[in-house]
């Protein structure tokens, strides 16, 4: 049994386990803010968005094509289903999440702009019936993802410092050894 | 591997607690961070009060917007001219023309509001330059803003707020915050020496705030811009009564194109740019950007311009905010009001779902 995820499995984790909080912070930030900030926000906000849905993208097929440490043995079963379900939770809302942002912006009609020249087409047209859909179901879909993000890191500091059971050092660096 | 209270002793109950303990503490830092970012966690202003407040002042009217609420929609095209190219490489400045939709308003969150008693006019545009190079603005026929930063704008609409049994604005409450706000004294001024025209379409539309032109070369240039009116001043007539805006500027176009002149205004070193209460000096150099014709306008309710937001923060490659506060304010208050009654609008496009 390998006992760490692939190389690259662990570097876009930690990678978007900060692009992503970061993301949810952002998000929450610059629709409850007037000041300054709410613009550069926004700005940030929109080509992060793209780039989490990339890495999710490149991320699921890496997991897909490698082999990954299974849970120990030890572990009751209720715990092996709610951690197997939450990480087919987590990659769906990686996903779903910035096709949610980028099929709202289209549906109220605003430009998708990344940087500068480079404009992301609609993914939908601008309808009023899917934008009063959509708007509500980023809110909702990014309160579900922290929540899981939190219970993910919750689940990870149980296995170290209670069970100790080697689950959390399987995201860590290090050699895979036997 | 066995289960680590199996291999702990009697002492491992309190480090077992102190262990979980340090889980919940890590988990609740970035609960926290996350509530800290959302305003959670202080009074800060949000977007969500501003609208709140219009709606408190201009009451709730499904499917219209929380100020400007009455208004008209225009379309036609924008033909810029090649003294607009030097300046910014904004896709709206390429050679020939670009079609344009807008909004031509009064303020106040009443659709129903009375045209003969609205403090001044706007108009909102949408101007289509291509892929990322969409420009978005709203104008007001107004010389300067009222106030310079969000905040104090919101003490105004407070300041504002109808009392609920007589319907009428406190005239004590309103003079407590202009004597507060001595950056008003400008906008009071144009307000008492100005004599509305007689139309949408001899009326002018400012920027007010500045923004930041990119020419070819990189150079960049702080300006503010008018729509300034090809057609006749005339003042408006004391009995033109409360709904005369939208019938009369339906019947010109109807007769002919409307026009504007798009005149850029030119910062000079030391200007204040990011305060919107300010003019600068006459004297500033102008540029003739362009021509604004609006050639078609019909009812608000049926018409484009409806669910479009004129976000004045959707600029085309080519031009960026200044750091004026109200900028950003602005956005974020727009997109607050567009999502409540676009939400709105959708239950009555679909009444039955």
């Amino acid at each position: 049994m390998t006992d760490h995820f692939h190389w690259l499995i662990r570097t876009l984790h930690w990678l978007m386990a900060i692009a992503v909080f970061a993301m949810l912070c952002i998000g929450a930030a610059m629709v409850s803010s007037v000041a300054g900030s709410h613009s550069w926000l926004t700005g940030l906000h929109r080509p992060l968005g793209m780039l989490i849905l990339l890495l999710a993208l490149l991320r699921l097929a890496v997991r897909l094509m490698t082999r990954q440490p299974g849970l120990p043995p030890d572990m009751p079963r209720l715990q092996q289903r709610a951690a197997q379900a939450s990480h087919i939770l987590l990659y769906s809302l990686m996903i779903v999440l910035p096709l949610v942002g980028w099929a709202t912006l289209s549906a109220g009609g605003y430009p998708l702009i990344l940087a500068g020249e480079v404009q992301l087409p609609p993914l939908l047209e601008k309808s009023n019936t899917l934008y009063a859909l959509l708007r509500p179901a980023h809110r909702w879909l990014a309160y579900a993802l922290l929540l899981l993000i939190l219970a993910h890191l919750a689940a990870a500091l149980f296995h170290a410092l209670i069970r100790q059971d080697g689950v959390l050092q399987s995201m860590l660096p290090g050699r895979a050894k036997k | 591997m066995k289960h680590p209270h199996t291999r702990h002793n009697a002492a491992g109950l309190r480090s077992r607690t102190g262990r979980f303990t340090l889980i919940a503490l890590l988990t609740a830092l970035p609960a926290l961070l996350f509530a800290w970012s959302a305003g959670w966690l202080s009074s800060r202003l949000s977007p969500q009060q501003f609208v709140d407040q219009l709606e408190q002042n201009g009451g709730r009217h499904a499917g219209f917007r929380r100020n400007h609420a009455k208004g008209l929609c225009v379309s036609g095209y924008f033909e810029p001219s090649a003294d607009a190219r030097r300046l910014s490489t904004a896709g709206v400045f390429a050679a020939g023309r670009h079609s344009v939709n807008g909004r031509l308003s009064i303020p106040g969150g009443n659709p129903y509001g009375a045209d003969d008693k609205a403090p001044l006019r706007s108009l909102g545009l949408q101007i289509d330059g291509g892929s990322a190079h969409e420009w978005r603005m709203a104008l007001n026929s107004s010389a300067v803003f009222v106030v310079a930063r969000p905040e104090d704008f919101y003490a105004l609409l407070q300041a504002q707020q109808p009392d609920p049994v007589s319907g009428r604005r406190d005239k004590e409450k309103l003079r407590a915050f202009f004597n507060r706000h001595p950056e008003t004294a400008a906008f009071r001024q144009w307000q008492s020496q100005h004599t509305p025209s007689d139309s949408f379409a001899n009326s002018r539309y400012n920027s007010l705030n500045s923004f930041v032109f990119t020419d070819n070369a990189g150079t960049e240039r702080y300006l503010r811009w008018s729509l300034i009116p090809q057609q006749a001043y005339q003042p408006q007539a004391a009995d033109n009564g409360a709904d005369f805006l939208a019938a009369d500027f339906r019947r010109r176009v109807a007769q002919q194109p409307q026009r504007w002149t798009l005149q850029l205004q030119l910062a000079a070193d030391g200007d204040p740019v990011n305060d919107a209460t300010r003019a600068w000096p006459a004297e500033r150099p102008t540029v003739n950007a362009g021509t604004l014709v609006i050639n078609a306008a019909g009812p608000q309710q049926q018409g484009a311009c409806r669910d479009i937001n004129f976000d004045p923060l959707i600029l085309p490659a080519g031009i960026r905010p200044s750091g004026d506060p109200l900028l950003a304010a602005r956005s974020a208050v727009y997109s607050d009001s567009f999502t409540r009654r676009i939400t709105e609008q959708a239950t009555q496009e679909h009444p039955h779902d």
